[in-house]
C-alpha cells in the first residue's frame, strides 16, 4: 500500500516534467535533426545524407557567424562575470541581512519587462535622435548627433545588460554559503585582500561561477531579439541565419542543419571551458 | 616581558558597551583564558586582539608595542576559528602552508617546514588529505598547525573545543595543554566551559557583562572568588539565599530563607547587617554528620544521584533548598528520606551580596 502509494506520487510528480521535456525539448530536437539530414531532390522528394551539413562547412559566411557569435558570446559571458561577481559579492557579503532581499529583488525587476521592450528601451537611447545624443548635442559636447546603435560594442553591453542577471543569482547563492570566518582566517594568516580574493573567494565562488558562466553563455549565443534590434543588419548574430532560412527562404533543411550546428558548437565551447578551467559539471551544477 | 597587553580596552556598539576597560597583562609562554558565560563580550575582546574590530578606547600591545594601527594581516597573533575555519578547497599541506606563502617565504622552504609542524602536532603525513577526510580531531589539530608554523607571538582559540563531542573534547583540553607546552607559545584561549578553562590554563580571567570580576590562578578562583559570579560560575556551588543576621569578624550569621534556620559564613564582601547575601558551598565542602553549632543544615535525603566518582547526594534542607552533597563514600549507607545533618567549615561557606535578578 505505502509503496503503492509512494510509487503514484512519484508518477503524478514526474508527468508534467517528462511531458514538458519530451513534448517541447526532446520532440523537436529529434524533429529538427531529422530535418537536417533531408536531402532536397526536388518537391516533396528527398534523400537522406550529410549534404546540409557539408554546405554548412563549404561556406565560409555561415562559418565565420557561427564563430563570431561564438566569440561575442564569450565575451558578454566574461563582461558580465565582471559586473556581476562585485555586485553578487554585495549582496551576499557586504549587505545588512535585511537589505538583502531587496537588493536581490531589485535585480529581478528587469525579467518583469519583456525583453522586447527592454531593447527598445536602449534604442530609445542610442539611436542617433535619441535621449544621449541629442543631450550631447543640446550640452555643446559635440556639434551633430551620432548614431549609437549597429555596432558591435551596443550589442555586447545590451546582451551584457540582458544576461547579467543570470550570472547574478548563482554567484550571489554561492557566496551566501562562504562563512565568514574563511575570510577573516585568510586576513589572519597574514594574507592581503588580493591574495585572500584569488585563493579563498574565488576559489569557493568557482561552482557558482561556472554555473553562471554556462547559463550566460548558452542564454547570450541562442539570443535572437538584442543582437537583431540593436545590432541590426550588421550584428551577423547566428539565430538570425536560423531567422533567416525558416522564415526568409523557407529552407527548413538548412535552418535545422545550422540549429543543430549552434547546439553541438556551443555545448562543445562549455564542455572546452570546463576541460580549461579542470572543473566538472557534477561538481559545480550539480553541487548539492 | 608580556606577550600580549591590554590596558583599558573598550568596545561599544552603539550605546551597548560590549568591553568595558579591560586590561589584562599575558606573560611569555603562559595558557591564559578568558572565561565568561555567552554574550560577555569575550568573542569582542578577542577580535579587537585579531584585529577584526577597532576598539572604542584603550590600548593593544603585543611585545610591548601597540598593534591598533596594523591590520589584522600584520599582526603577528594568529586564530583558531570557533568552526576552525580550514580552507575547503584546499588540502592539508596547502591550508598550512598558506601562511608561509602569504608571507613570502621561498618555496623551497615551504614543503620541509610544514612537514616539520605536522610532525609536531602528530599528524605526519597527511599533506595531501582533503579537510573532508579528517576526524573533529586531526582537524582541530591542523587548525593549530596552520597558526603555529608562523611562529605567532601570541595564538588565539576561540572556544574551538565547543564542536565537538564529550569525549573527544576532554581529550583535547589535555591535548592542547600539551600542544602549548610543546610551542612555547603564548595561547589566549576564550570559552563558556569553565573545566576546560580551570585544566588548561596556567591563569583565568572571569568575564562577565564586558568586564572582567577577576583574574587568578584556577585555584584562586576555585578557593577564593571575589564576587558571587565567580564563585557560582567557576565550579560547581551550592547557593543558599538569606540575610546577614550578625557580623562577627570576618564571618556572618546568615538567617536562611524559608526559615532554614541560621548558618556562618565567610564575609566576603561589605554586605552589613540586614542585607540580603547568598552563601556559597561547594559540593565537597559539606559533610554528613553531627551537627557542630553554626555551620550546618538539617535536611532530608531526596534523592541519590550516581555518577562515579562525581556522586552526589541530594538533601533537601528544612528552608526546601536542594543541597547537592558530593560525598560518594557515604552515599551506600543511606536512603531517600533519611534526616540527616549537614555540616562544613566555615571558611568554606562564603557570603557574597545577592546579585540582581
Amino acid at each position: 500500500m505505502g509503496r503503492d502509494a509512494g510509487r503514484l506520487s512519484l508518477i503524478l510528480l514526474m508527468t508534467p516534467f517528462l511531458l514538458w521535456i519530451g513534448l517541447l525539448i526532446i520532440l523537436p530536437q529529434l524533429g529538427i535533426g531529422y530535418v537536417s539530414l533531408r536531402e532536397k531532390i526536388s518537391y516533396d522528394e528527398f534523400s537522406f545524407g550529410l549534404k546540409n551539413y557539408v554546405d554548412f562547412v563549404s561556406e565560409p559566411v555561415y562559418r565565420n557567424t557561427l564563430f563570431r557569435t561564438a566569440w561575442m558570446s564569450i565575451l558578454v559571458t566574461i563582461l558580465a562575470l565582471i559586473v556581476g561577481f562585485p555586485v553578487a559579492y554585495y549582496i551576499a557579503k557586504i549587505a545588512r541581512q535585511k537589505s538583502r532581499a531587496a537588493l536581490f529583488l531589485l535585480c529581478l525587476i528587469p525579467l518583469w519587462v519583456s525583453d522586447l521592450v527592454r531593447a527598445y528601451g536602449w534604442i530609445v537611447l542610442l539611436r542617433e535622435t535619441g535621449v544621449i545624443s541629442s543631450t550631447l548635442v543640446d550640452l555643446g559636447i559635440i556639434n551633430q548627433p551620432v548614431e549609437m546603435l549597429y555596432n558591435d560594442a551596443t550589442v555586447v553591453m545590451g546582451l551584457v545588460y540582458t544576461v547579467v542577471l543570470f550570472m547574478i543569482v548563482p554567484l550571489t547563492s554561492t557566496l551566501q554559503g562562504m562563512d565568514d570566518a574563511l575570510l577573516e582566517a585568510g586576513y589572519n594568516l597574514g594574507g592581503s585582500r588580493f591574495t585572500v580574493f584569488r585563493r579563498i573567494i574565488v576559489p569557493y565562488a568557482m561552482p557558482g561561477i561556472v554555473s553562471g558562466c554556462i547559463i550566460t553563455f548558452m542564454l547570450t549565443a541562442g539570443s535572437y531579439l538584442t543582437p537583431v534590434l540593436l545590432g541590426g543588419k550588421n550584428s551577423s548574430w547566428f539565430t538570425e541565419q536560423i531567422y533567416n532560412q525558416f522564415i526568409t527562404r523557407y529552407n527548413w533543411e538548412a535552418g535545422a542543419t545550422f540549429g543543430v550546428t549552434l547546439l553541438v558548437f556551443t555545448s562543445f565551447v562549455v564542455w572546452l571551458g570546463l576541460k580549461l578551467t579542470g572543473q566538472s559539471l557534477a561538481t559545480t551544477v550539480a553541487k548539492d | 616581558m608580556y606577550d600580549l597587553s591590554c590596558d583599558r580596552v573598550t568596545k561599544a556598539f552603539g550605546k551597548f558597551v560590549a568591553v568595558d576597560q579591560v586590561s589584562l597583562d599575558i606573560p611569555s609562554g603562559s595558557f591564559f583564558s578568558i572565561l565568561g558565560p555567552s554574550g560577555c563580550g569575550k568573542t569582542t575582546l578577542m577580535r579587537m586582539i585579531a584585529g577584526f574590530e577597532t576598539p572604542s578606547a584603550g590600548d593593544i600591545r603585543i611585545k610591548g608595542e601597540s598593534v591598533l594601527a596594523l591590520p589584522p594581516n600584520r599582526r603577528n597573533v594568529k586564530m583558531v576559528f570557533q568552526h576552525l575555519a580550514l580552507f575547503p578547497m584546499m588540502n592539508v599541506g596547502e591550508n598550512i602552508a598558506y601562511g608561509l606563502q602569504c608571507r613570502g617565504e621561498k618555496k623551497a622552504e615551504i614543503p620541509a617546514k610544514v612537514r616539520r609542524v605536522l610532525e609536531r602536532v602528530g599528524l605526519p603525513g597527511v599533506e595531501e588529505k582533503q579537510i573532508g577526510q579528517l576526524s573533529g580531531g586531526q582537524k582541530q589539530r591542523i587548525a593549530i598547525a596552520r597558526c603555529m608554523v608562523l611562529e605567532p607571538d601570541v595564538l588565539l582559540l576561540d572556544e574551538p573545543l565547543g564542536a565537538l563531542d564529550l569525549k573527544l573534547r576532554e581529550h583535547m583540553k589535555i591535548e592542547l595543554k600539551q600542544l602549548q607546552h610543546q610551542f612555547e607559545t603564548t595561547f589566549l584561549y576564550i570559552t563558556h566551559d569553565q573545566s576546560e578553562a580551570l585544566v588548561m590554563s596556567d591563569r583565568v580571567a572571569v568575564m562577565n557583562a564586558g568586564r572582567f570580576e577577576q583574574i587568578g590562578t584556577p585555584r584562586e578562583l576555585y578557593d577564593d572568588p571575589v564576587s558571587g559570579f565567580v564563585a557560582g560560575f567557576v565550579g560547581d556551588a551550592n547557593i543558599l539565599a538569606g540575610k546577614v543576621a550578625d557580623i562577627r569578624g570576618d564571618e556572618v550569621l546568615v538567617e536562611l530563607e524559608g526559615g532554614g534556620g541560621r548558618i556562618a559564613a565567610r564575609r566576603s564582601d561589605g554586605s552589613a547587617v540586614g542585607s540580603a547575601v547568598e552563601v556559597f558551598v561547594r559540593p565537597e565542602a559539606m559533610r554528613i554528620g553531627a551537627a557542630t553549632t553554626e555551620a550546618s543544615l538539617a535536611g532530608t535525603v531526596d534523592s541519590l544521584l550516581f555518577n562515579g566518582a562525581n556522586s552526589r547526594i541530594l538533601v533537601k534542607a528544612r528552608g526546601g533548598q536542594l543541597i547537592e552533597v558530593a560525598d560518594p563514600g557515604q552515599s551506600g549507607s543511606l536512603a531517600p528520606g533519611a534526616a540527616v545533618t549537614l555540616t562544613f567549615e566555615t571558611r568554606r561557606a562564603r557570603a557574597f551580596a545577592r546579585r540582581a535578578g
